[in-house]
């Protein structure tokens, strides 16, 4: 036996542990079964019994990594879906997942770096690989609105009783400001409705045929859209913004002092118009005190 | 043992996991509920939806923190982040004691989300414990280990897995979760005789028990608990209250998971093989 197929030393259990877990994780072979190159690693590490060998051993937990991955991935994917087909979304998904494995101790996390690897590798997504990053941007953006922390928001009296020039001002964490070249947010809400019929029609008539004749979402065209992606009472919402105040908001984002981030607005912007934006983010509680 | 150092000397009786499909029930009905396990995981988040419903559940009922990603038996050291999250949830849910499973299931920070089984090795027990202490040292608070249900059995295993479960638990003097599915699934699976499994396990450790249903294929049990509990998982049940006592029981149902009445009924028939167990033991 092999020192890594030992196991009897702390340096031979990491090594044990790397060599499965590359076996378990490896991509799926045709007709979703563990390749046959991985029998002489099962056959070292693992005891055949009466009804299965050990490759088929090793392949029950082969199968289990890809569907549970595959099972998270659509279901926080549903608007990329859509965008792209069947068959396209699946080419993505698994070249994805073979190339960034979840680094996170929670499937939430699986998901986090698909609209850069989308745009670093166009070729999966092409021609609709603009729209496809957009709506990863999206997707990603509500999962970390729904749980991620609101710190305390700062209130119209915390402002009034601070010189501007002391505020450190932040934007709350479960916040992602989109610039995007698409308005994917009507999109998928679209997609989710439909996929929501799809589903109630199914399970009332028992027939795919009914749910199938649900209307098809079209696709968006390209339009500017500037988003936030938020949270309130523990529901979520995306606002759409101007591009004035998404900058102030971007400026706040990341780190800018309270002067700085209003410059950033632009020079047309008008003191009233800032001072009713704040408002209104105090009131939506967009803001908070800068960790210092 | 209904209360030992190993679940915080509680006594909770029976209960059941707590599951999204259920949120609503539970909190408009506020149903008679003797605790909720949670899965750790779920709630190791910032902030939003999920804790706003522990909170709610935490003002009226007990919880139980079961964990799925702790990965005791990975060769890696502990994630300082990942165990400061889970020390903050400790301090919300007040859990008398924290659950996880004697596994493997990452290496160099690449996660598999399974519950992958020991090569039962001395040397891998010894690892084993020496991270579980480290682990309640951190949290200061006991813990117990899950036995998983497996699929494949290794060259390397120096042992069984009854005796792998004692070596690390009495190295690191902790309690046992003792899934009693699970030893029936391993059980049909590596064809060994799942009463010499309970028989074999220090039963003054056991500090929960875990019942769920399981799926029968050809030619292996996969542990699915997506159904009722089934007979022989109910005897053997009954055979480890007799032998460590009547102990902290939660039904899982994770999948196709039906209404909360039918779940929490199938977890209250535990009550009756209790009553069995009393019995025979008089």
């Amino acid at each position: 036996m092999k020192a890594a197929a030992r196991a009897d030393s702390p340096r031979a259990l990491l090594a044990f542990q790397r060599t499965l877990q590359r076996a378990i994780t490896q991509p799926l072979g045709p007709g979703d079964r563990t390749r046959r190159t991985t029998a002489a690693l099962a056959k070292e590490f693992i005891r055949p019994n009466d009804r299965l060998t050990a490759l088929e051993r090793i392949e029950i937990y082969n199968r289990m990594y890809w569907f549970r991955l595959i099972d998270c991935f659509y279901d926080d994917n549903p608007g990329l879906r859509a965008a792209l087909g069947e068959r396209k979304f699946e080419r993505l998904m698994r070249a994805y997942l073979a190339k960034n494995p979840s680094r996170s101790f929670t499937l939430r996390n699986l998901c986090d770096r698909l609209e850069r690897f989308i745009r670093a590798e166009p070729r999966w997504t092409a021609p609709r690989t603009a729209l496809a990053a957009d709506i990863a941007a999206f997707e990603w953006a509500q999962t970390c609105a729904f749980d991620e922390a609101a710190k305390p928001a700062l209130t119209a009296a915390d402002f009034a009783g601070t010189p501007p020039s002391r505020l450190k001002l932040a934007l709350q964490p479960h916040i992602t400001l989109l610039a995007l070249r698409y308005p994917v947010d009507d999109y998928v809400i679209a997609v989710k409705k439909r996929d929501a019929l799809r589903a109630e029609a199914s399970n009332a008539t028992g027939q795919a045929k009914t749910a199938k004749a649900v209307k098809k979402v079209s696709v968006p065209r390209a339009a500017r859209t500037h988003l936030a992606v938020h949270r309130a009472d523990n529901r979520l919402f995306y606002k759409r913004l101007d591009p004035a105040p998404f900058r102030i908001l971007g400026a706040l984002r990341d780190g800018a002092p309270l002067t700085r981030a209003v410059a950033a607005g632009g020079r047309s912007v008008k003191p009233e118009q800032v001072q009713a934006w704040f408002a209104l983010w105090t009131e939506l509680g967009w803001l908070c005190r800068r960790a210092t | 043992m209904p209360a030992n150092a190993f679940n915080g000397h509680t006594d909770y009786g029976i209960g059941i996991g707590l599951r999204v499909p259920h949120y609503s029930h539970i909190l408009e009905r506020k149903p008679d509920v003797a605790w909720f396990e949670i899965i750790s995981e779920n709630f190791m988040v910032g902030g939003g939806r999920p804790l706003e419903v522990l909170d709610q559940i935490l003002e009226q009922y007990r919880v139980v923190q079961h964990g799925v990603s702790m990965y005791f038996g990975s060769a890696d050291k502990p994630d300082r982040t990942h165990l400061k999250k889970l020390k903050a949830l400790v301090k919300r849910t007040k859990t008398p004691w924290l659950s996880d499973h004697l596994c493997w299931g990452s290496t160099d920070g690449r996660y598999t989300h399974d519950l992958l089984p020991m090569p039962y090795t001395f040397a891998a027990a010894k690892k084993t414990a020496e991270k579980i202490r480290m682990v309640r040292d951190f949290l200061e608070v006991p813990i117990c280990v899950e036995n998983v249900s497996s699929y494949a059995e290794f060259h390397a295993s120096e042992m069984t897995e009854w005796e792998f479960l004692t070596e690390v638990t009495e190295r690191a003097d902790c309690g046992i979760l003792l899934d009693v599915n699970n030893i029936y699934v391993s059980s049909k699976n590596h064809s060994f005789d799942p009463y010499d499994y309970i028989n074999g396990v220090p039963a003054h450790r056991v500090g929960q028990m875990h019942i769920a249903g399981h799926t029968k294929f050809e030619k292996y049990i996969l542990d699915t608990h997506d159904h009722p509990v089934l007979d022989p998982v109910w005897k053997l049940y009954t055979h480890a209250t007799k032998r460590c006592g009547v102990t902290a029981t939660l039904l899982e149902w994770d999948d196709r998971i039906p209404s909360f009445d039918e779940v929490h009924n199938e977890a209250l028939k535990a009550n009756a093989f209790i009553a069995e167990a009393k019995e025979a033991a008089k």
